[in-house]
Parts: C-alpha cells; structure tokens; sequence
C-alpha cells in the first residue's frame, strides 16, 4: 500500500487558489447573463431579458444551428477516423509510411490553428470547392480526429492483450476479436473522444472563420464579431447557453462512458 | 506470437482510411501554401496569379518553375513590421509559459500530494473549463477587466486606487487571458509525471536530512522534468501563432504573428505574403514541433 504524502498548507493553498482562478470568471458571467440591467457590470436583478432578446436574433440562431450541424457531423466522421488511426497505430506493428501517419496525425495538436486554417483554405480555393458547412466540416474533422485517435490510442495502449489473443486462440478472426472483445473495451475512450471532438468543433474560431463562406457564419464567427463591439448582455446569456449544452454532454457522455466500461468490465473475466 | 501477427494485418488496414484522409486535407494544403507563397500578388479573385497548372504539361510546367520567385520571403525578411511581429511572439510565447510553469507548478504539486480518490475529481475539475469555449473564457475575462468591470469595481471599493485602472488592450490583460487558457494544458503533463513519482524518494530525502526546498530541487524538481517538457512545448507552440487573445485583450499597436497573418490575409487580401508568414512560422516552430513529436510518439507507445 502507498504511503499517502502529508498535504502541507502550500498545497492546499495552490490547488485553492487555481481552481478559483479557473471557475470565478466563468461564474461571473454565468449570473451577469440573469442580469436585468442592460450594464453589464450593475446588478439590476434577476432576469431572462437577454435570453428572450436571444431568440429574436436570428443571426444568431442560425449561426448556433450551423454549428450545432457541424459539430455532430465533423465530431462522428472524425471519431471515426481517429479510432481506425489509433488501432492501425497500436496494433498495427510496422508497417510502410508509419512515421509519416503519426506525424501526420500528433502535429495538428499544437499546430497554430492560423497555419491549418490558411492552408486548408487554399486548398479548397484550389479545389473551386463551394465554401460553407461542408469545408468547415472537413476542416474541423481533420482537427479533430488527431485529439480521437490519442485518447483511444492511450486507452489501447493500457489494454491487456492477452484478451485479444484468447479470443483468436479460441477460433475469433481478427475482425470478430476487435468487433467482441476490443471494442467493448475501448468504448469510453471513443466516447470520451466524440466528446472532445465535438467541444472542439463547437468552440473553434480561427479554422472556421478561414474555411466557411460568406453567409454561413458558425456560432464563434458571430460571437466574435458581437465581443469585438464590446460587452453586451446578450453575449453572456449565449455564452451560457453554450456551456449548459457542453455541460449537457459531457453529463451524458460520462454517464455513457460509465456505463459501458462496467459493462466491459464484468465482460472481461468471462 | 502468432495470433498477435494475425491481428496486426487487418489493424495495418484501419490506416487506410485515416491516411488518405490526413494527407489529402494535412499534407496536401501545405503544398498549396508553398506555391501560393512563391507566387506574385494580383487584385483578383483568388488574389494571386497562379503559379503552375499542371494541365498544361512539362514546358509550361518549366516556365512556371523559373517564373517562381522569392519576393514575399524576401519583403518578410526585410520588413521590421513582421521582424517585429515574429520578435514580439516569441517574446510573449516565453514569458507567458514561464508564468504558465510558474502558476501550474504548485497546483499540478498539490493535486498529487492529494488522496487518491481526491485526485480523480481534481483533475476533472481542471480539465471542465478546458471543455468551455475558448471564446467563451477570453470574453469572460473582457466583463472582469472592462472599464467598469468587476476587477475596478473591487479595487475602487477597497480604495486600492483612485480611479478606474485601464486594463483592456494592455499586456497584462492579455497574459492574464493566455495564462488562464493554457493553464490545464501546462498541469495536465506536470499533474502525470508528479503523480507517478514515488514518495518514498521524498521521504529519503528527508529523513537524510535535507530541509524541504533541498528535497524540492534535488529530488522533486528534477525527477519531474519530463512532465515540464511536455506541459512547455504544449503551451509554447500554440502561444506563438495565438491570434484570439491578442486581438481581444491586447492593444493594436504591437502586434503578434498571428495577428499578422490575420490582417494580411482577410484586411489586405495579400494571400501570397500571408502564406509566406505562414511558411516562416512553421520553420520558427520546426524545432519545438519536432521535439514535441518524439515526446508524444513515446509517451503513447511505451506500452506496446
């Protein structure tokens, strides 16, 4: 058994402190969105005035709806891919070109996003391809399927694989193994990474702004736009909104995730 | 083992589909960004000439090669405008990382001296605002350090200042903004490593004798460097090509790279100059990237 450290008041001190810091200023905002004063910074009550203004503005509900669409469409092709890359990287030994794939697949993670922005653009200028839901959606996948295939990656790297090897000893093909015994296993991993990637999708600025069209603006594109303007009310109330939604996912995706893997647990010893 | 060889070929297969994909929309583009930054500038729709087509076969194919040139490599070296944007990202990348290092340090600490079931739950509240936007967390910070903002609020209510202190379009602003994003990604990496290592070291340490800081810098400290690799190279590489928040919380008169690219490209429409800005700073980032490449390769495939 490990022996528990002594927290000293330096630590607990810290860990107070930096979560402070990381939840205050997303509190704030949350209650100014209540707030029934058109300042944003004097409290005039609670209020849901600037939600109602919301659903008036249907710039903005179209731009929601725009990212919505391109969230769940680039997140589930990109889980899709990511998971294929990270069994191919993880139980595909060598193979020819593997070098290049997982560079390929780790350097759009710190990538500045100006750079695979701009250069998916010129691409798609090049190609004469009509810009809108469908280039931000191949964007995003790209993005995103690097951040899939190195959560499901880290998860089939702590797998024991003699599980995968009984069941093909004990007359499994390949595909039948992956399909019964892996896939189970790994499910909260590819949970966990649709998650991400939809967050992902949801949340970036920089790469749709450089691939969509005119006229089809994603939800970040229009909050931009508003905050470079300035503070205002409705700002907040939308910003809210789209933390209950992220918050809304990561509930059930956890609760998902939760239920498969003991699922997969109790599967394991039989 | 043969039934792990079995298993490998159909796995090999699975590549197919992510390859394709990545070096169609990764590989790719990056070609198109070096023609395009070799090519002359032109007011038209797209804005640039086109370099090469390769319908037109070899001869025009040599034409075009000798037509290539160097011009906005040339103008980006020699302009102080982008010599200084890149001086001033690097600038901003260290110093923001060295407060990111500085801030994570002691939290990623104090999140694994914690019981183990307390870390669970203190690494999924870090990780939770990393799941809020971006965007959302940049704005967040404009209502708090606004003119009338909170943060005045507080200190003219504790008669800390006079007036109103300006703290948008500032630097400070702007490090705050980029200490605040970053900081999972920098405690995350530390959190790892600092979790993994043994108390009993510690402990050695102590019962021989050495005062707290000494066990800190001679044992701790070092045995974490791994984890502050990662943690820098993940919060340094994206620092430098940082576009939201400079824009948001800085000034406009000092501007980062990019920024730059951001204006050349969408204000002035000067694709040509915006892709060569964008071929410079991937050669500025080559190294970092690199290195954080190896980093990630092993960490991910210690377990095969």
């Amino acid at each position: 058994m490990r022996k528990i450290p002594r927290l000293s008041r330096f630590n607990v001190a810290s860990l107070a402190l930096g979560l402070a810091f990381l939840y205050l200023p997303i509190l704030i905002l949350v209650i100014y969105s209540f707030n029934a004063s058109r300042l944003v910074t004097v409290w005039g009550g609670w209020s849901l005035r600037w939600y109602q203004e919301l659903f008036n503005d249907r710039a903005m509900i179209e731009a929601a709806w725009m990212s919505l669409r391109v969230a769940v469409s680039s997140a589930t092709i990109a889980t899709l891919l990511g998971t294929l890359a990270a069994v191919a990287l993880s139980r595909g030994e060598r193979f020819r070109g593997r070098t290049l794939f997982s560079g390929m697949l780790y350097a759009p993670l710190v990538m500045p996003e100006v750079i695979t922005g701009l250069s998916l653009l010129l691409l798609f200028v090049a190609l004469n391809a009509e810009r809108g839901f469908w280039t931000v959606t191949i964007a995003h996948t790209t993005l995103t399927m690097c951040f899939v295939a190195v959560v499901v990656q880290s998860r089939l790297g702590s797998l024991d694989r003699s599980l995968e090897e009984a069941a093909m000893d004990l007359g499994c093909d390949p595909v039948r193994a992956f399909l019964s015994v892996t896939l189970p296993l790994i499910a909260p991993a590819i949970v966990a990474g649709w998650m991400l990637a939809f967050t992902l999708s949801l949340d970036d600025l920089v790469i749709a702004s450089f691939t969509t069209g005119p006229g089809s603006a994603t939800l970040p594109i229009r909050i931009y736009s508003e905050v470079r303007l300035g503070v205002k009310p409705e700002i907040n109330a939308i910003c809210t909104l789209v933390i209950a939604v992220i918050a809304v996912v990561i509930v059930i995706a956890s609760l998902a995730s939760k239920l498969s893997s003991s699922q997969g647990e109790s599967a394991a010893p039989l | 083992m043969s039934s792990r060889r079995i298993f490998a070929r159909p796995a090999r297969f699975a590549a197919i589909a992510p390859y394709v994909w990545m070096v169609l929309f990764f590989l790719v583009p990056f070609a198109f960004v070096l023609k395009i930054s070799l090519s002359q500038t032109a007011i038209a729709q797209p804005p640039y000439e086109p370099v090469f087509d390769l319908a037109a076969g070899w001869d025009a194919l040599k034409t075009a090669f000798a037509a290539l040139s160097i011009d906005n490599f040339r103008l980006i070296v020699s302009d102080d405008i982008y010599v200084f944007a890149y001086v001033r990202s690097l600038t901003v990348a260290v110093t923001a990382t060295a407060l990111l290092l500085l801030i994570g340090y002691p939290i990623a600490y104090g999140m694994a001296r914690l019981p183990e079931r307390w870390q669970a739950v203190a690494m999924v509240l870090v990780i939770v605002p990393f799941w809020t936007s971006f965007l959302i967390r940049i704005y967040a910070w404009i209502n708090i350090l606004q003119h009338d903002g909170l943060l005045n609020q507080i200190l003219l209510a504790l008669h800390l200042v006079s007036q109103p202190v300006v703290w948008l379009s500032t630097d400070t602003a702007m490090y705050i903004g980029i200490v605040y994003s970053y900081l999972p990604f920098m405690i995350l990496p530390l959190y790892a490593t600092l979790a993994k290592m043994e108390p009993a070291l510690e402990e050695a340490a102590g019962d021989l004798g050495a005062p707290p800081w000494q066990v800190f810098w001679l044992v701790t400290f070092p045995l974490s460097l791994p984890g502050i690799g990662a943690g820098v190279l993940l919060c340094f590489i994206p620092i430098v090509g940082e576009f939201v928040i400079p824009d948001l919380l800085a000034g406009s008169n000092s501007l980062m790279i990019g920024q730059t690219l951001w204006l050349e490209f969408f204000t002035n429409k000067d694709w040509p100059v915006a892709s060569a800005a964008a071929i410079v700073l991937l050669v500025v980032l080559l190294v970092p990237l690199l290195l954080y490449e190896r980093l990630q390769k092993r960490q991910l495939e210690q377990g095969r």
